[in-house]
């Protein structure tokens, strides 16, 4: 379980996270949405580590990560994995070595195993034939799947999806959300967190569906609540009109 | 290849302009020690770290100003990997270690320049070269030259990392990086030099 409680980010002037209340259940997958610069990435980088909250805290399994050393909070990244919205594959480095980055760096792994669970996680992506090449020969949605099984290679109890289907034609949009739906259905206990704007596909893939507006979790549920929703700001969200209560900025 | 033709073609620049004076004073036996002492103290450590800075450091900055726009850096924080470790510090040592390496390479081209330059062109005798060159270019001129090398490594290094590391705003930022990178390494190179110089002489 991820909690935030209270939690408020602020950059300079800009308070992006204004008293953040949000539980994550484990074992689920959670969609994150709300309109761009409402803190959704600013969120999943707080899960990991990687920015720290102005004032509030972040609870994972129960522990505050303000609390953790170092090595505890490397130990946490090393249990998390991330698809980066532009995938983020290493250039220098083949599909293969990009896979196997993670495991190699763990230094835990024999060379024989490495090369086992990548060929292992490139199936499953459905992409067994590509080890050799590099990111620059892959078609966007090719490396949108190489960063999901670099993401997987290690195993992950927690696994973060930042846009994952942002710039996708509709085809590749479907194929890299029922691949989100097969990630969790390969590892029941995987907790899997996607910051998307794409609606109908959260609907479509998500357990729990969380809105943010404003720093703050607008409402938060399974998808068949925001079907019945009342809220304007929501319904004018689903609707994708400028008209309505919702700021933009 | 470029120390290479830069250092032959220093070299060989140095020792016209010098023996052209020497000649004035019938001093162009000297030519060999004074291209020497003004190698290996002065210009193959300096330019040469202008050539690196220009060519591996701008490279450097960059690839991980790209890295760095791309999310790269960041994947690789996620992954509980250093970027200090893995990027940063492979090129520090390669800096240290290759920058004397390289001016090493520059001294001796430069001198072969030279000797080409005063046999051929001076007229001077190759053993009065040699014996004036060993003579007056002792060890301590190499190694003050190659003290400034092991500097200069580390600073081009350290510069450009830092420089790509805190690139931002996607391609523009990239080619902010890698100019400002370049520019400030060379201005630094410059203090440095004088600086190193000015304890060198004093001590």
């Amino acid at each position: 379980m991820i909690r935030f409680e209270n939690v408020v980010k602020q950059f300079g002037t800009n308070r992006v996270l204004d008293g953040l209340d949000l539980e994550i259940p484990e074992g689920k997958i959670t969609v994150i949405i709300g309109k761009s610069g409402e803190g959704k990435s600013v969120t999943i980088k707080h899960i990991m580590g990687l920015l720290t909250p102005t004032s509030g805290r972040v609870f994972v399994d129960d522990r505050d990560l303000s609390t953790f050393s170092f090595e505890q909070l490397m130990d946490l990244r090393r249990s998390i994995g991330m698809l980066f919205q532009h995938a983020a594959l290493f250039d220098s480095l083949s599909v293969f070595e990009n896979v196997a980055f993670p495991l190699k760096e763990r230094r835990s792994m024999k060379e024989s195993d490495i090369k086992k669970r990548v060929f292992e996680v490139l199936d499953q992506i459905g992409l067994p034939d590509i080890a050799d090449k590099f990111p620059g020969e892959l078609s966007t949605g090719e490396k949108k799947r190489v960063g999901l099984a670099r993401a997987l290679s290690p195993n992950p109890r927690i696994i973060m999806y930042d846009e994952p289907t942002t710039g996708m034609d509709p085809l590749v949009s479907e194929m890299i959300d029922n691949l989100i739906v097969d990630v969790g259905r390969w590892n029941p206990e995987l907790t899997s967190i996607v910051i998307s704007h794409d609606l109908k596909a959260a609907l479509e893939t998500a357990e729990n569906v969380v809105m943010l507006y404003k720093g703050k979790v607008q409402l938060a549920g399974a998808p068949d609540k925001f079907r019945k929703v009342d809220d304007p700001i929501i319904r004018q969200f689903f609707a994708g009109k400028v008209e309505g209560p919702m700021e933009f900025m | 290849m470029i120390v290479l033709i830069c250092g032959f073609f220093i070299g060989a620049a140095v020792s016209l302009q010098v023996g052209t004076i020497f000649v004035i004073f019938g001093a162009e036996g000297m030519l060999g020690a004074a291209n020497g002492k003004a190698l290996s103290r002065e210009l193959s450590p300096l330019i040469t770290g202008f050539l690196l800075a220009g060519r591996a450091g701008a490279a450097i900055t960059a690839e991980i100003a790209s890295m760095k726009v791309n999310e790269q850096i960041d994947a690789m924080e996620a992954m509980a990997v250093d970027p200090i470790d893995y990027l940063v510090v492979p090129r520090l040592i390669a800096g240290v270690v290759m920058l004397p390496m390289l001016v090493g390479i520059f001294n001796l081209v430069g001198q072969i320049a030279s000797v080409i330059v005063g046999v051929m062109i001076f007229d001077i005798d190759q053993g009065a070269f040699f014996q004036k060159m060993t003579t007056i270019v002792t060890p301590e001129d190499i190694w003050s030259g190659l003290q400034k090398a092991v500097i200069f490594g580390g600073i081009i290094s350290l510069f450009s990392c830092k420089f790509g590391l805190e690139a931002s705003g996607g391609a523009k930022g990239v080619g902010v990086a890698t100019t400002t990178s370049v520019v400030t390494i060379l201005l630094i190179l410059l203090f440095v030099d004088f600086g190193i110089t000015y304890i060198q002489i004093a001590l």
